[in-house]
């Protein structure tokens, strides 16, 4: 009933590309940013909800690492969802941009964080593209062992060479204060909000690139190579900038993990632990999906603290002992159940979910 | 399809924001977040310090808790994962009527995540025999207490432990081959540079061979030892990279009474899966194993006794990972009971008011053998520079079947340690922009 197209017509090619085709989807785009970039702040400001809700619970628990996720998912969505080149390096990306930013602010005096934050994407972008090299001679599954020598040899070398960490003794590095032309985010909300903008404008971005030439590009390497170069894509400056696009998104996500999430960060945070989790998010959320990044980052990082959080509670609230460790199996064992749901139900992701209901909402009330 | 699971879904939701809002609780409780993992594949060190720690802390309830006032506790599970765990202290550190206590997040990772947290916040964030060993410095870390004893502390002890064994002290170490076989990571890298200012100072020769984790693959390295022919093997490892060099060790014939282990590698669940080959060998230990302690029995009498406890497995009760989680207790609620002498008995502590009973946490041998925890723990004196306190570690030697105490409490070599601690933390100070304290200055 709200959700009907009837009656906007597009008369001009611009129109009919834009991001958001139908202005139901520009208007709920245009709250949801308004919701968090104002809504969500005001709210933790305000007295008579800020007493409910731990809201620096919420975004320093939640929604920034959430954000940072949604921001690594959406790189290695655009390497493995629309160029179709999958990668199990994702963590060794982040780590490079987090030790760049690092390096960076160290090292080069009177450096702007946002510039640091930029040029670490541009270093991982870098290390991306070196191997992103046996991409054009081999595919598929035994690429991502190719990619797995990536994040192995990555770790090894930020934990071998002093130099990477400042020569401390463990190979940790302590994030240095994040200061924007003298405002310096030293709170849960500022930093929320930066880390909000930051991922916003990323997304768009990406959003806006996969509609592009170069869009197109990957996406017709991804379902037939041989047919994209037959039609005369070049093979390797797709499969190369999907690398070096990939891993930039990736090393911003990484500096903002160590900057704006953590604080202190040891190369052993971006293990192949890491580079997993990243690519089930995409798995879940949706291959080859904006959204799907999001829904994927929100499913593995946010559900199972939920989950957690009702466990203990229900705990509580039941006021019954279970033995030590059995909610913490069990919860595990509900997350491993809903994740077998999900996919067996829809096995494109949320996104797509979302998609069926969004056409089903189209023609919703009536069903025909 | 989607309708019929929206209610459930609203109903998790709904019962996650209730249960994470803060709730009133009476005046006289203090709050300690056990923030703990009891799956994945550390839950076997997880489950069984969490479970010595909040056995104790039932067992200090039962006897009416700290001058009245009650312990409350809550699990939070980290599965060892940076990013859970600080999910886990975010939402630990309001609870209570003075929120988090103080926190111990069992891993390095964690604790690294947790620094500038708990020193923004206020928590004091207490790791015993893990994390960052320059944080000993207190007066570039306030609210961070690695204490008892630190990696590099228990480096030079462990020379000492060798010379001993050589028949002298560390003059013998002279002339005699070290190799360092350890988990290449930055933990097990941590002693290497104060082993290798060491070999200057005493002449041996070092060797240092990393084990890429996990480790369950080992057969190239021992073979490396064996063309070495160290005296000794010092073995920094972690998990199941620990059985696997006990066995390697066995294949190449290399004496096990010649492999002396970092503590962690020195627990029952690191001995039992290598069979016979883990028989003979040495692990320093800042805590005993064994449940025939007043301690211990203590917890048996009141909490197993009415039918309570976090054990499942009973006969895990003194394993070298329960006593530890005891120690934790121990420190915790001796730490409050310092705080509540100075700031008012029969009250709840804040963060602030803990970390000053931390800073002046003095468990003497008196109040050890109070606690029924002679021999069990060593004398701690923490002061606002030493965040570290004890300092020493005793060794351990497997028989087969349990761990046996062979050497007395061995102290570290503080007049190497503490340089190269004050060295690295001025360094983090000067990285940071933090201006150390002046300790003279503090109450």
């Amino acid at each position: 009933m709200f959700y009907r197209e009837a009656g906007q017509f597009k008369s001009t090619y611009a129109a009919d590309q834009q991001l958001f085709p139908i202005r139901q989807d520009r208007i709920a785009m245009a709250l949801l940013l308004a919701l968090a970039f104002v809504g969500v702040p005001l709210a933790s400001i305000t007295p008579g909800i800020e007493g409910v809700i731990d809201f620096n619970y919420w975004y320093n628990g939640v929604i920034i690492p959430f954000l940072i996720f949604s921001l690594a998912a959406l790189g290695l969505n655009i390497l493995t969802g629309y160029a179709g080149q999958l990668s199990l390096g994702t963590g060794a990306f982040m780590a490079v941009g987090a030790f760049a930013a690092y390096n960076l602010m160290l090292r080069v005096p009177r450096m702007p964080i946002l510039a640091a934050f930029v040029l670490a994407g541009v270093i991982a972008a870098a290390v991306g593209l070196v191997f992103g090299l046996p991409s054009l001679r081999i595919k598929g599954f035994y690429l991502a062992v190719a990619t797995l020598a990536a994040q192995f040899f990555v770790v090894w070398a930020l934990t071998k060479f002093g130099w990477f960490s400042n020569d401390s003794s463990s190979g940790v590095i302590a994030a240095q204060k994040i200061v924007i032309a003298g405002y310096a985010f030293d709170t849960p909300v500022k930093r929320y909000l930066l880390v909000l903008a930051i991922v916003a404008v990323m997304a768009l971005a990406a959003k806006n690139l996969a509609r592009s030439a170069i869009g197109r590009a990957w996406m017709a390497v991804r379902d037939m190579d041989v047919a994209a170069e037959v039609i005369g894509i070049p093979m390797m400056k797709a499969k190369l900038l999907a690398f070096a696009i990939s891993s930039f998104y990736c090393g911003v996500a990484g500096a903002l993990f160590a900057f704006a999430y953590l604080g202190n960060v040891e190369p052993q945070a971006f293990d192949l632990d890491l580079s997993f989790r990243i690519l089930f998010m995409i798995i879940i959320g949706g291959v080859g999906s904006v959204l799907g990044s999001f829904l994927g980052a929100a499913f593995i990082v946010v559900l199972p603290i939920l989950l957690d959080i009702a466990a203990t509670g229900f705990e509580r609230a039941a006021g019954i002992a279970v033995p030590a460790g059995l909610v913490s199996n069990l919860t595990l064992i509900l997350f491993g159940a809903l994740i077998v749901f999900f996919l067996a139900v829809e096995p494109l992701g949320l996104a797509r979910l979302w998609q069926v209901a969004k056409e089903k909402l189209r023609l919703w009330p009536f069903p025909h | 399809m989607f309708r019929h699971f929206g209610r459930p879904v609203a109903a998790l939701l709904g019962a996650a924001i209730l249960a994470a809002a803060p709730w009133a609780r009476a005046q006289s409780e203090q709050f300690i977040p056990m923030n703990g993992y009891w799956v994945g594949p550390y839950a076997a060190g997880g489950s069984g310090v969490f479970g010595g720690y909040i056995d104790y802390i039932n067992m200090v309830n039962a006897k009416g808790g700290i001058n009245g006032v009650k312990l409350t506790y809550e699990k939070c599970e980290t599965e060892y994962n940076n990013a859970r765990g600080v999910e886990c202290y975010e939402r630990s550190k309001k609870k209570g009527p003075t929120g988090a206590s103080l926190v111990m997040p069992l891993s390095t990772g964690i604790t690294y995540s947790l620094i500038d947290k708990g020193t923004e916040d206020h928590v004091p964030i207490v790791s015993i025999g893990y994390g960052r060993t320059d944080a000993a410095d207190g007066r570039v870390f306030p609210w961070v207490f690695p204490l008892i004893t630190t990696y590099w502390s228990q480096a030079t002890a462990m020379l000492k432990f060798i010379g001993m064994k050589e028949g002298g002290g560390t003059e013998k170490l002279k002339g005699k081959k070290i190799v360092l076989v350890y988990h290449d990571s930055a933990y097990g890298k941590e002693p290497i540079p104060v082993l290798e200012s060491q070999a200057k100072r005493f002449g041996y020769e070092l060797h240092t061979i990393a084990v890429a984790h996990p480790g369950n693959e080992q057969q190239a390295q021992w073979l490396q030892v064996r063309q070495i022919r160290p005296d000794w093997v010092i073995l920094w490892g972690w998990g199941v990279m620990n059985p696997t060099a006990l066995k390697a060790a066995a294949r190449i014939g290399f004496p096990r009474n010649k492999i002396v282990a970092v503590w962690w590698s020195g627990a029952e669940e690191d001995a039992i899966p290598a069979g016979d080959a883990a028989k003979g060998y040495y692990a320093a230990a800042f805590n005993v194993s064994g449940s025939n302690y007043p301690v211990v029995k203590e917890i048996e009498k009141t909490v197993y006794a009415k039918g309570k406890g976090e054990m499942e497995d009973r006969s895990r009760i003194g394993s070298i990972y329960y006593n530890r989680g005891v120690v934790f207790g121990i420190v915790a609620t001796e730490a409050i009971r310092t705080a509540q002498a100075k700031y008012g008995k029969g009250k709840p502590m804040t963060g602030d008011q803990i970390r000053w009973g931390l800073e002046h946490l003095n468990i003497d041998e008196k109040r050890l053998k109070e606690l029924g925890a002679t021999n069990f723990m060593q004398p701690l004196k923490v002061s606002c520079s030493d965040h570290e306190g004890g300092g020493a570690v005793r060794f351990l030697q497997w028989d087969g079947k349990k761990w046996n105490t062979v050497t007395d409490w061995i102290a570290a070599d503080r007049d190497v340690v503490r340089p190269m601690i004050e060295e690295s933390a001025a360094k983090y100070a000067k990285e940071k922009g933090i201006t150390p304290r002046d300790c003279s200055k503090e109450g």
